[in-house]
């Protein structure tokens, strides 16, 4: 393999690890806040106000790790500066 | 595939570009401006009112009570610059409705902009309310060993803001780019409307979290005196993201 493949290679596998692999936790955090707002929404109607508006500045918090990941996945994907530097490389030589 | 509006370029001469972000950008100021220019320009005192300023008067009354409730006691003076953050985000996803239209806020340069005026105004408004020293010594709470870290706090919640925004309203279009290969006809539909949805919730999200930060900026020595106060306001936590967190825990505990 010489290195435009390995890099190509690297890069589709990688970006699909990153979204895979790091939505895995945000996931299970999410979850597990949504489960918890929902039985204190139970609990004490009331609150329904505070616990809701602080529910989602939550997910937002917990929600932008995966959001990283899909970034530096898209990033793989569309804008590679490795990928764009072997494509200048090749087209200069 | 383009990854933000950046790289579509209208109109270009010589060195002098415009691209698709800066345009609908001033499109949607234009807009804005434009369209609360008319409203306001005849306000009535009297129970008639014109179905347009009803319309002006919920949304700023519903910002109002929202910046209240996160634990600003003058919300007034935090309306212009947290209104006018809801009032684009919120425009600029709800604009997605229009065929052909790309929202800026999936161009990185857009949002890293508006996260920089967070950036600016959360110590501006904290130095306002409460003084040069006081609001300095507030980055050596609780103790002197936390300043680096509430240094870097600063700088890495102003990138989660701009990130997260960028990778929301990026993810949206190009999903339904993705899609649009593969299913055209009526799925890509269903996602614009969940696009539609989260578009929403981020444009709340971003300006709850500015309202956040510059609660915990400027409120940080009020409960400091009186450690645990029933108000519905963020914590004494010093990080950002110990602010909302920890003001939540503190109120529901005391429900429960």
């Amino acid at each position: 393999m010489d290195s435009m493949t390995i890099i190509a290679v690297a890069s589709i596998v990688t970006a699909g690890m990153t979204t895979g692999i790091g939505v895995l936790g945000p996931a299970l955090g999410e979850g597990r806040a949504v489960a918890t707002a929902l039985s204190s929404l139970a609990q004490q109607p009331d609150a329904s106000a505070t616990i809701t508006r602080t529910l989602f500045v939550g997910l937002a918090m917990i929600e932008s790790t995966a959001i990283y990941c899909f970034v530096v996945s898209m990033i793989l994907m569309f804008a590679n500066p490795f990928w764009n530097s072997v494509i200048a490389h090749a087209a200069g030589k | 595939m383009r990854l933000s509006p950046d790289q579509l370029v209208l109109w270009q001469h010589g060195a002098f570009k415009l691209n698709a972000t800066i345009a609908y950008t001033w499109c949607l100021m234009f807009a804005l401006a434009a369209g609360s220019k008319l409203i306001t320009r005849r306000l009535s005192f009297a129970p008639e009112r014109s179905r347009w300023q009803n319309f002006l008067e919920i949304i700023v009354t519903g910002i109002e009570q929202q910046i209240e409730a996160v634990g600003l006691s003058r919300p007034r003076s935090y309306l212009p610059f947290l209104g006018t953050l809801f009032l684009l985000l919120a425009t600029a996803a709800l604009c997605t409705i229009i065929p052909g239209y790309e929202p800026p806020t999936a161009s990185l340069s857009t949002t890293a902009a508006l996260a920089l005026c967070v950036l600016v105004a959360v110590p501006l408004f904290g130095i306002l309310e409460r003084g040069l020293g006081s609001y300095l010594a507030s980055y050596l709470q609780p103790t002197v060993i936390m300043l680096p870290f509430n240094i870097i706090s600063e700088f890495s919640r102003t990138l989660a803001l701009a990130v997260r925004l960028f990778g929301n309203m990026m993810s949206g279009s190009m999903i339904i780019a993705i899609l649009l290969t593969l299913t055209p006809f009526f799925f890509p539909l269903v996602m614009t409307l969940l696009g539609l949805l989260t578009g929403m919730v981020q444009a709340y999200i971003f300006s709850i979290l500015a309202a956040v930060y510059i609660a915990a900026a400027t409120r940080t020595s009020e409960l400091a005196r009186q450690p645990r106060a029933a108000g519905p306001g963020p914590g004494p936590g010093p990080g950002p993201g110990s602010g909302p967190g920890s003001g939540a825990d503190a109120s529901s505990d005391e429900h429960t």
